[in-house]
């Protein structure tokens, strides 16, 4: 049998194959074994419907916060565009499904492929675009798109919506919340594999390289604009997955969700999980997606007492009051967001009692 | 012709309104490069400020406006204080998601106090404002917009140019480094800039208010609508922003009035992104040389 491997109590790397790894001992390896055993064989046994459903939304914005963490936190490159290209990656799959006849296994995947596209005509700008100015061009990208959405009615039938037919997978069909939950998750672990993976080689590298500084990265042989357009299109193509996943989900679209705020919010779960770290987009959006649940329920518990349904109206707005407070508050006291939390926490534990 | 012309005067006048909200961009981004994402916010609150002085509390209107345009000074540095001084030497991203983060509080905020209904001032401006043209009818309120957006760009740029205040603004931002050696207060500086820039976004949600009502999601979204006209100008450029607003103001509505009033709403848009294709660097911006 292998020797287990334990944490070294400092930094000891001999090889570039050791700093390349994703578990640094095999109880990391363990402990993913047990999490996914967790996730697929208990949870959805043990949840009432409503928080199925919940942890399937947590499911599918995490997919795309993983890919804007993919551009945003490892490219460097800033994009309010991602609401817009989510719903892209929707009406496609609404769209494939309904007047071409695509099967949900094919049409998820070719809603990605379109989000990716489309993505990549919006990152066309990025060649000459840095920061403030880029992020303006997004922002235009995301107000044409809603706008396409609403008025194109002869292809997204505009706010009358399209409703999806309902998934079938091999003659299985899939409907309720569990079966969902499977989808959904098994794409999510491979997207998730996927990104940890791409960090970590050729690719992934050069992102970083970019973020840090661009013109260095230039001057060391990296083709700038081909791997920021190749940035956005990953970065899309998750969005469009995602968006193609809720589209088959909710089981019919129109084009109110797809606004600016769902862009803002996507931002907000990755800079509060921790850019630059694909563990702290779930982070992020688990944080995000519970404290919205916990704000509707407070909402909703002070309509039933019947004394109070006053004063809920009136603090149905405080939830984004609630929502930006969040954003500041971990801007200004934790940039590093959730990810960085977890990380103290995980080193007190391991160098207790002498952490010094 | 008649129409055109009609067209003409109400694009020009809505044109100055968005060159005026675009100057408290500008005076932001000059001397802090901060993208100012909460700006349509900031507009509505100097708008609610004013509501409640002229017409809650009935203080006559020239008070009532000079107190508005004090308290929306002080909002300006309160916002600086809290929330952008601790994030000095902070990335990009942090900054203008804090922004975003400071634009929901104060919407939330709004909104729990006012609702989300339609307000409206009391009719205020002289009559005598209003012009009639042969069959060409200019309300008061566009006039005063257009007086009042001169007046305010003309003060601003020869503050700029002339004033000490100004001057040391300018040096912050073209090099805070070179200007902090040189012993300019750059803390005082940026605190300066928002007040001020808070107080032109004041002035502009109030005349916003006198046009089309005070509601929070109106004129917050305003607030987006300066990109485009900044882009347009040049992100650094007063000159630029006033020439981008009115461009982009006679767009909108000559979309708005001979093709659809959907399509007025994402003009704006569709030019900004051309513009970035051609010209990154606006009208009248500066051309950022980098080394490595």
């Amino acid at each position: 049998m292998k020797k287990l491997k334990f944490h070294p109590c400092g930094n000891f790397k001999e090889e570039y194959e050791k700093e390349l790894t994703i578990f640094e001992t095999d109880f990391g390896r363990l402990w993913m074994w047990i999490g996914i055993f967790i996730l697929f064989l208990i949870i959805p046994f043990i949840c009432k419907p409503y928080s199925l459903y919940i942890i399937n939304n947590i499911g599918i914005a995490a997919i795309a916060a993983i890919g804007l963490n993919l551009l945003i936190g490892y490219t460097g490159q800033i994009s309010l565009g991602h609401g817009a290209f989510f719903g892209v990656g929707a009406y496609a799959a609404a769209i494939l499904a309904t007047s071409l006849k695509f099967p949900f296994w094919l049409s998820v995947p070719s809603a990605g492929v379109i989000a990716a596209l489309v993505g990549m005509v919006f990152g066309i700008p990025s060649a000459r675009l840095k920061h403030l100015y880029l992020l303006i061009a997004t922002l235009a990208g995301q107000f044409i798109i809603q706008y396409l959405f609403v008025q194109w009615e002869s292809l997204t039938r505009g706010a009358e919506g399209i409703s999806l037919p309902r998934a079938t997978f091999f003659g299985l069909h899939i409907k309720g919340d569990r079966p969902f939950f499977y989808v959904i998750f098994i794409c999510f672990v491979i997207m998730t594999w996927i990104a940890v993976n791409l960090v970590r080689s050729r690719y992934g590298r050069a992102f970083i390289a970019i973020r840090d500084n661009d013109r260095a990265a230039e001057g060391m042989g990296i083709p700038l604009f081909r791997y920021k357009l190749l940035s956005f299109a990953i970065s899309s193509f998750y969005a469009g997955v995602a968006g193609g996943l809720s589209a088959y989900y909710i089981g019919s679209i129109t084009p109110e969700p797809f606004t600016l705020f769902l862009s803002i919010e996507f931002i907000a779960m990755i800079i509060i999980g921790g850019l630059g770290s694909i563990p702290g987009s779930i982070f992020g959006t688990i944080f995000i997606m519970v404290l919205n649940e916990v704000l509707s329920g407070a909402t909703e518990f002070f309509m039933n007492l019947s004394a109070f349904t006053g004063v809920a109206l009136t603090i149905a707005p405080l939830r984004e009051f609630v929502f930006g407070l969040a954003i500041v508050l971990f801007i200004i006291f934790e940039p590093r967001g959730l990810a960085e939390v977890w990380r103290i926490i995980r080193s007190s534990f391991r160098l207790w009692p002498f952490s010094y | 012709m008649e129409f055109f012309l009609q067209l003409f005067i109400q694009g020009l006048s809505v044109g100055f309104l968005y060159a005026l909200a675009a100057l408290g961009f500008v005076i932001i981004f000059k001397s802090s490069s901060v993208l100012n994402l909460a700006h349509g916010e900031i507009m509505a609150i100097g708008a609610f400020i004013f509501l409640i002085f002229s017409s809650w509390l009935k203080l006559p209107i020239p008070i009532a406006f000079l107190l508005t345009l004090a308290g929306s000074f002080a909002l300006g540095f309160i916002i600086e204080r809290l929330f952008l001084r601790p994030l000095i030497g902070e990335a990009l991203i942090y900054v203008i998601m804090l922004t975003v983060g400071m634009a929901a509080m104060f919407k939330g905020l709004m909104l729990f106090i006012f609702g989300g209904n339609l307000f409206s001032y009391p009719d205020f401006l002289p009559k005598y404002l209003s012009i009639q043209w042969g069959a060409i009818h200019i309300p008061p309120v566009y006039t005063a917009s257009l007086m009042i957006g001169l007046i305010f760009l003309a003060i601003f740029g020869l503050f700029f140019k002339y004033s000490s205040q100004g001057i040391y603004m300018r040096s912050v931002a073209d090099n805070q480094t070179a200007a902090l050696s040189l012993g300019v207060h750059v803390r005082r500086v940026f605190a300066l800039s928002w007040a001020i820039a808070a107080l032109v976004c004041a002035m502009s949600g109030i005349i916003l208010g006198v046009m089309n009502g005070i509601n929070v999601h109106e004129i917050s979204h305003m607030g987006l609508k300066v990109f485009p006209v900044v882009i347009l100008g040049g992100l650094e450029s007063i000159a630029g922003a006033i020439i981008g607003g009115i461009i982009i103001g006679l767009l909108e509505t000559f979309t708005g009035g001979y093709i659809s009033t959907a399509l007025r709403e994402v003009v704006p848009y569709i030019v900004l992104v051309l513009i970035l294709l051609v010209k990154p660097y606006g009208l009248f911006g500066l051309v950022e040389i980098e080394r490595v």
